[in-house]
């Protein structure tokens, strides 16, 4: 039988662009230009490779965002290989928490059908990193995350965690929630005839309605949480720069102990 | 006066710093309720209530250990029942935030992560955040719900706040997701005798510049003259010249120590992230356009080579 690879993936504002925030305190998406989050290539490699080690296995690419987010994000990921996109695009997700858009994603999930969810580390803009988390929650299946080696095989999905005290090999039976991070292997360039072959993959626009969704439940309106105030944080005071003499190691042994640090 | 759930944070009760930190930031909001799921309550409630816990809650079983995460989530939700707390505090670890996660969509809540500082406020918990790699400053409140919150590592001072801290078993029964991931093997990291790198008040980091894996040893001869830890940046990383636990960067840790101190390192955005939020920034670069430059306290445009060497001297000097 298939292996039903459904791969999450967020469209962001580029992270090397100038980005602020619009006047009710969401990410302001006109100021910079969007693209797909690069921390979700390493998730659509991932997806591709474990694709190819099986005999039989479709890749789904999901996204939920606003309608540039199918051209400049969804596209992207269709151009490396993924064979088909859901697109869940709705005004009444404007503003919506980790918790909304975990919502929608687990019941997009559950629309296409799956047996192996493969998502980020995190996105780029939020960076929050708890989304594949909570899609297991949601979902109800194991939560094999932050992986830097994984394989599926026999109905099992195993791999390499690098946590902050130790090294954990996981192993998880299907269907499961991984994510993978930016160890896990670099994620490959579109090729030309991926890019024209992407163009004519299916993407599947869905809206709230579609999954059963109430337009309260998600948005700025249905977030669990509330920001007050963005403020840029002030340039720091020009430091002092000098040119290295022969002395540069011993002037700044000077300012560290002016500083107290020595 | 209300209560605070803060899970401890810790190695075979060995209570890691950034949970002495929670304890200071739950007393201005409550009395500090700390969890410790695992082996070691006796060795760690000591250490908790010295910082202000008024009650350790302890609970110990082989599936803290042997499957992940959500042991510890089913274990934080019981504590939960039983305090009915204001707010549930965790360290912004990666394992932290993800049972933080879990637990705020069992008990319908809210979740912010990463806070760099917290406040009691009129409508519950203030925190404080810094985002899109630290260019702006926020302040957010969980809206629905008892609020869920991770706070980075150096986000508040450790201080000395006795309190009864009782020890007392807590009852867990784990669900049917409970043992979904199993934990096949665990590999402790080898330690390198130095600070741990988030936790670290000084850290020396190496970038492109150093320009080698056997380079390195002059950006640890610099961390260990000042008891610091040792980061790199991700083209250090990258080429394999330094292992990935020590990244600094958005995708690596995120440090905020007293002192960073940059070596060869330009100051990408993806490294920016990382250090932002350091107090004093100080660099070594031999490129002036460098945009490092544009972040420091105090810069030498100079060869990293000479300049750090010469810095290691003259600090191992005055300090003898």
């Amino acid at each position: 039988m298939s292996l039903r690879i459904v791969v999450c993936v967020k469209y962001v504002p580029d992270a090397t662009g100038d980005r602020h925030f619009a006047e009710d305190l969401t990410t302001d998406r006109d100021a910079v230009d969007g693209l797909l989050s690069e921390l979700d290539e390493y998730a659509v490699e991932q997806a591709l490779q474990i694709s190819e080690a099986s005999d039989d296995a479709e890749i789904t690419v999901v996204t939920v965002g606003p309608e540039e987010a199918n051209k400049d994000g969804l596209r992207k990921a269709l151009s490396m290989g993924a064979d088909k996109g859901v697109h869940v695009v709705d005004d009444a997700l404007h503003g919506s928490d980790v918790m909304g858009t975990s919502l929608v994603l687990a019941k997009a999930v559950e629309h296409v059908g799956y047996d192996l969810v493969v998502c980020g580390m995190a996105s780029t803009d939020g960076t929050m990193g708890v989304l594949p988390a909570l899609l297991a929650e949601r979902l109800g299946v194991p939560q094999v995350t932050l992986l830097s080696e994984v394989a599926v095989a026999d109905g099992q999905v195993t791999g390499r965690r690098d946590g902050d005290t130790a090294t954990e090999r996981l192993a998880a039976s299907l269907p499961a929630v991984v994510s993978v991070t930016d160890q896990s292997g670099e994620a490959r360039y579109p090729s030309f005839k991926g890019i024209m072959a992407a163009k004519k993959k299916p993407v599947e626009e869905l809206q709230l309605s579609d999954l059963g969704i109430e337009a309260d439940l998600v948005g700025l309106g249905g977030a669990w949480t509330a920001v007050d105030s963005a403020d840029a944080r002030p340039a720091r005071t020009a430091g002092t720069i000098v040119k290295d003499e022969g002395e540069g190691g011993k002037q700044l042994a000077a300012f560290l102990a002016e500083r107290k640090f020595i | 006066m209300a209560e605070v759930l803060v899970l401890v944070d810790h190695v075979d009760g060995a209570v890691r710093k950034p949970t002495l930190e929670l304890l200071t930031l739950a007393r201005r909001i409550g009395d500090p309720v700390a969890v410790h799921l695992g082996a070691g309550a006796d060795t760690a409630a000591p250490v908790l209530a010295e910082h202000g816990a008024v009650k350790v809650l302890a609970a110990d079983a082989p599936e803290f250990a042997d499957y992940l995460v959500v042991p510890k989530v089913d274990a934080l939700k019981a504590a939960y029942d039983a305090v009915s707390p204001a707010a549930v505090l965790v360290a912004s670890s990666a394992e932290g935030k993800e049972i933080a996660a879990r637990l705020a969509l069992r008990i319908g809540s809210g979740i912010i992560t990463d806070a760099v500082d917290l406040e009691a406020g009129d409508n519950g918990p203030v925190a404080t955040q810094s985002v899109f790699a630290a260019a702006f400053t926020t302040k957010s409140r969980v809206s629905q719900g008892t609020p869920v919150i991770t706070v980075k590592p150096n986000s508040a001072p450790v201080e000395s706040a006795p309190a009864a801290g009782t020890v007392e078993q807590l009852t867990v029964s784990f669900g049917g997701t409970a043992t979904g991931t199993k934990v096949v093997s665990r590999t402790p990291r080898e330690s390198t005798g130095r600070p741990d790198l988030t936790e670290a008040a000084i850290v020396v980091s190496g970038g492109r510049g150093v320009n080698g894996a056997d380079n390195f040893h002059v950006i640890e001869a610099l961390a260990d003259s000042l008891g610091a830890a040792v980061g790199a940046s991700r083209a250090a990383v990258d080429a394999g010249w330094y292992p990935h636990s020590n990244q600094v960067g958005q995708t690596g840790k995120q440090v905020s120590p007293q002192l960073y101190i940059a070596n060869g390192i330009s100051g990408a955005i993806q490294h920016r992230a990382g250090m932002q939020t350091s107090k004093t920034i100080v660099a070594v670069n031999k490129d002036a356009e460098a945009p490092i430059f544009d972040l420091v306290d105090y810069g030498v445009v100079g060869d990293l080579f000479q300049v750090v060497p010469q810095l290691t001297e003259e600090v191992t000097a005055r300090k003898g």
